[in-house]
């Protein structure tokens, strides 16, 4: 077990775990009084901009600020000479946050103002003069392998011999392997996972399918763009309030990036509109605090959307080949893939967790997949739901699809013929716990969306999805307020009604009503360490802090009671929201309820309240599988979602709202990377679509409603048997949707977007193929 | 003795390298005495690791037990979205 | 730039404020008025996060002029619930979950309850369409259409309930007014 050894049976009987109260911070939300990131104002505050490279590529060779600074209204200009290299801190956030020398990317900043309004910040931007040198720029994953390709860290990364290694020809296309010997200096990291003998087991198979694929770049989209407002005094004590997944993370970053001491830094995270893993880095926290240092007053800068497209981390674009080889009766014999992400300016783009999460579905004896880390010209990729899984399955469910067709399996029969299960050897490695792909698998195919009868041009597409969940550092405290009702702190935000599930688990553990607990999110100077809210480890982690909590509550509320009583404690117990005489020696004592025990705390010894703090792990994969309708028109390309179904293992759903939402949140956000969302480069390396309004994410009318189903496998490491639910459900739309597209007009996308001129375009080859 | 089985890029640090055996009676033992066996590794290990323990995966708790029955693999240090 | 004085009208109360002209709609709420209910996510009419009224039309606020609002009637998220009386839009949206983030929330109830004023009976694809300028990234919108889909009915039997009651009294009028006007009880605002 990996909690502590006090942690009893999984519970499964509930009272308000599993109901659908309204959320806490509901009402703040319908009536605006929320305040999200840039809702924040400070008297004085100053309006804090950025200037940002108009170039993919380029060497400053001088910023001139004077006239800058010499507008009036202009409270301060700073360059990245205003935030020196401090020892030990991230040097490639340091040079992201502001270019050092050489822009890397369209967007990247260069400069900054405050000034005291935005107009005058406007001004004074056009005032500061950069001298730049343009340099050769690459923003194509399989281009920035290429030995001849410019290279944006000279002499940072090792030259890769791609001659001496497995499935070169995939790596750089198969021209490049003669000279693939030289040095290619892209190439930030490789990653290798798998076991046994693929190419052996290549030789039992009866079909083998292989196909290169590739992914374009999409932005999570959050419709809140980032914003802050820094505010530094003279003797150094700073504040931000910030809108951010890890407000605690943002304060240990800020701090080591400019030199200050952790304990002078507070940051307030507000309300956030979004994040899918694109707030869990900084951007223009730093830079506002170096302005408001230098100005010595607050100030507020508040990213525009083009700013948000170009400057903060979209995911990586992917370049990928997937071989899968199969028996008759659809049993996977052996699988191969080479994956290239490229993850921006910088190293770190998610291709080992692609790699990880690439076959994680399967069964395989025989699996190899190899990454590689890439660098390019565009902005530092950010994680993205599930970071890197997405794509690597696209690929992979891809070639799935295409085997089921042709040995004339069904696309449910095939995946559970070859499902992972306990006992597994995952792809990546470890054996699985119990997990929950069969039954997803069962559960969509019972569903009736899969009984559906199709029409013309119609498809059915089927795929499955995996993601590890996190879990991480946690800290919760529960105080009892003298009514009896209690006031629960939380150190991870709020990104999808999280404090509802909180709330209801307190309540659950308690005994008493859902109302009578309130959760606020604490600022970083009120709790401990907390992790940023990522990778779906909230309901898990703080979840799981939050009972750990209540727990060391009521031990202490039971002490109450012992001493009122004058029993031993161990002769008392909690049940229903009252401590209890624990049997019928202890003593004949009426119930104490938790309003009692709270009415006569100071008089019993002070005031009470609980906490837990906890590196939490185990938080238990979750598996999901999905199956869409769609129906293409074959005379524009054009394609419409019919139905979709989400199957997702949720372990166990604490409020089902909010885990439904998740899943259909996540599908359509996947629905939108399939059909329609690019990031587009210019020759010149510039972004083209840096708005809604080229860069389109799905709206209202663009797709169906969502249909759900939870399945509840419990995940033994924690008390409830929560798993993480945010992020396996952007995971299998990819090539879901491209599944459905296949069989409705026999065209296989191998490209995202699948945008209505590509259908078109492979509709036409198809046609002149037959023709 | 503990059984570490290495995953992913490790591999390739550890000189191509799969399996260890090292004394050890929590993670951070482990990874400490797997750091002396295999110099190679230390700078990876310093990086940061996670550590997958009977299919549980664990970024952070170094004082997690471990016994010649489980199953420990190290994989690249993990982040969500 | 000279700064220009403006008389409008938001939620019902007369407001008075200075801007510049080059401040849209949405920055003098926000800015200058402290009514940071309506949001930006865009600023260019792509996501409808900002959506008020302007004489009973959905608009994006960030493409209208702050200093064109003189004489104008605006209506805000702000004006929509009745003192501690949630719009029934508002309490739907709650009940069925139609907000993860919440960021998108004030626009698509401004413009949901515009629908409803016009349409209390719209089919899902009406919905579909008449919001398919708000963005939303969380929900995947099924919750949203949901919930207002429940409205309307909910509205429809109560206009039912009422113009049955008001036929045994009088005459059959007054059909989609279940959301009255405004009554102003908000507080003070002043241009900064
Ligand atoms: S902010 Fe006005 S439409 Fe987006
Ligand atoms: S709830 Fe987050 S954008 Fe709609």
């Amino acid at each position: 077990m990996p909690l502590d050894a006090n942690t009893p049976d999984l519970r499964t009987e509930f009272k308000s775990v599993g109901t659908r109260p309204n959320r806490p911070d509901g009402v703040d939300k319908v009536t605006g009084r929320a305040r999200f990131g840039a809702d924040f104002a400070l008297p004085g505050q100053l309006t804090g901009l950025i200037l940002r490279s108009p170039h993919a590529h380029a060497k400053i060779k001088s910023i001139d600020t004077s006239a800058a600074e010499a507008l009036p209204g202009v409270k301060a200009v700073i360059t990245y000479k205003d935030i020196p290299e401090q020892e030990g801190c991230d040097k490639d956030v340091l040079v992201n946050i502001m270019a050092r020398g050489t822009a890397l990317y369209d967007g990247h900043a260069v400069a900054a103002v405050a000034a005291v309004d935005a107009s005058v910040a406007r001004k004074a931007l056009k005032l500061i003069k950069v001298d730049y040198k343009v340099l050769k720029h690459v923003t194509d994953v399989d281009e920035a392998m290429k030995p001849d390709a410019p290279v944006l860290h000279p002499g940072r990364f090792e030259p890769v011999d791609f001659s001496t290694l497995e499935n070169a020809a995939h790596v750089s296309g198969k021209e490049e392997r003669k000279t693939a010997t030289r040095a290619h200096s892209n190439i930030a990291g490789r990653y290798v996972f798998g076991h046994g003998d693929p190419d052996k087991g290549f030789k039992q198979a009866d079909i083998i399918v292989e196909h290169e694929f590739k992914t374009e770049a999409t932005h999570q989209g959050y419709i809140e763009p980032h914003a802050c407002t820094a505010s530094v005094s003279s003797d150094g004590m700073a504040e931000l309030w910030v809108c951010t997944q890890g407000p605690f993370m943002v304060r240990d970053v800020c701090a080591s990036l400019l030199g200050m001491d952790v304990s002078r830094l507070r940051v307030t995270p507000s309300e956030i509109g979004g994040g899918f893993g694109g707030k869990t880095t900084v951007f223009i926290e730093p830079v506002a605090l170096a302005l408001s240092r230098k100005a010595g007053k607050p100030v507020k800068v508040v990213m525009s959307r083009s700013e948000v497209f170009r400057a903060t981390g979209p995911t990586s674009s992917a370049s990928m080949w997937v071989k899968i080889g199969a028996k008759k009766d659809g049993t996977f014999v052996a699988a191969d893939a080479v994956l290239k992400y490229q993850g921006g300016a910088f190293p770190g783009s998610p291709v080992e967790m692609g790699a990880m999460c690439a076959f994680a579905c399967y069964d395989l004896k025989n699996v190899r997949i190899v990454g590689y880390d890439v660098v390019t010209n565009r902005p530092k990729q950010a994680a993205y739901r599930a970071p890197g899984a997405p794509m690597s399955a696209f690929a992979v469910e891809g070639v799935i699809g295409e085997i089921a067709d042709k040995l004339g399996i069904d696309a449910i029969d095939i995946r559970l013929k070859n499902a992972a299960k306990e006992g597994t050897v995952s792809s990546y490695g470890p054996t699985f716990g119990p997990v929950g792909l069969v039954e997803t698998l069962e559960a969509a195919k019972a569903h009736k969306n899969y009984k559906v009868k199709l029409g013309k041009n119609q498809g059915r597409g089927v795929a499955s999805g995996f993601w590890f969940n996190f879990a991480g550092n946690t800290c919760v405290s529960i105080n009892l307020n003298v009514d009896g009702t209690l006031a629960l702190a939380l150190g991870t935000v709020d990104i999808g009604g999280s404090r509802a599930s909180m709330c209801l688990m307190a309540a659950e553990e308690l005994g008493i009503s859902y109302e009578d607990v309130r959760a606020i999110i604490a600022d970083t100077s009120s709790l401990g360490y907390n992790d940023i809210s990522e990778g779906s480890r909230v309901t898990f982690s703080s979840g799981l802090a939050t009972i750990k909590a209540v727990r060391d509550l009521k031990v202490k509320m039971c002490g109450r009671a012992a001493k009122i009583w004058g029993i031993p404690e161990d002769a008392v117990k909690w049940e229903n929201g009252a401590a209890h005489p624990a049997g019928s020696n202890a003593g004949n004592f009426p119930p104490l309820s938790i309003k009692e025990i709270a009415a006569q705390a100071s008089a019993t010894g002070g005031p009470l309240a609980g906490h837990y703090e906890i590196n939490a792990e185990g938080a238990g994969p979750s598996f999901a599988t999905h199956v869409c309708d769609v129906e293409v028109d074959p005379d524009t390309g054009a394609m419409k979602v019919l139905r979709y179904l989400v199957v997702q293992d949720a372990g166990k759903a604490i409020h089902p709202s909010y885990v439904e939402g998740q899943f259909q949140g996540g599908a359509v956000q996947g629905i939108g990377w399939v059909l329609n969302e690019e990031y587009f480069y210019g020759k010149d390396g510039t972004l083209q679509n840096a708005g809604f309004l080229d860069y389109r994410i799905p709206v209202c009318s663009d797709v169906p409603m969502i249909d759900t189903v939870i399945v509840e496998v419990p995940n033994p490491g924690h008390p409830y048997g929560v798993r993480g639910v945010g992020e396996t459900s952007i995971v299998p739309p990819l090539a879901c949707v491209a599944n459905a597209v296949s069989d409705a007009i026999g065209v296989r996308a191998r490209t995202l977007p699948m945008s209505p001129p590509k259908v078109l375009a492979a509709l036409e080859g198809v046609a002149a193929s037959k023709a | 003795m503990l059984k570490v089985k290495l995953g992913g890029t490790l591999v390739n640090k550890a000189g191509g390298r799969t399996e260890f055996e090292v004394e050890g009676a929590n993670i951070m033992q482990m990874l400490r005495n797997l750091g002396r066996t295999c110099p190679e590794l230390e700078p990876m290990l310093q990086k940061g690791v996670s550590v997958a323990v009977d299919g549980q995966i664990y970024r952070d708790a170094m004082l997690q037990p471990l016994g010649p029955e489980n199953e420990i693999i190290l994989l690249p240090r993990m982040a969500g979205g | 730039m000279s700064a220009v004085h403006v008389s409008t009208n938001i939620n019902g109360d007369d407001v008075e404020f200075v801007c510049r002209p080059d401040e849209s709609l949405l920055d003098v709420l926000r800015d200058r008025l402290g009514m940071t209910g309506s949001k930006e996510g865009c600023g260019t009419g792509d996501c409808g996060a900002c959506s008020v009224e302007l004489d009973g039309r959905l608009v994006c606020s960030c493409l209208v002029m702050g200093a064109e609002v003189g004489g104008h009637k605006i209506e805000t998220i702000e004006g929509m619930a009745q003192g501690d009386k949630l719009h029934p839009l508002q309490q739907k949206f709650l009940e069925h979950a139609a907000l993860q983030c919440g960021i998108c929330t004030p626009g698509f109830l401004v413009a949901a309850r515009n629908l409803l004023e016009r349409n209390n009976d719209p089919t899902e694809t009406e919905v579909r369409y008449w919001l398919a300028g708000n963005l939303c990234r969380c929900t995947g919108y099924d919750k949203i259409v949901r919930a207002v889909l429940d409205t309307a009915k909910d509205m429809r039997k109560a206009a039912a309930k009422s113009s049955a009651k008001k036929a045994s009294a009088k005459k059959p009028a007054a059909k989609k007014k279940a959301a009255p006007k405004k009554t102003a009880k908000k507080g003070a605002r002043h241009a900064a």
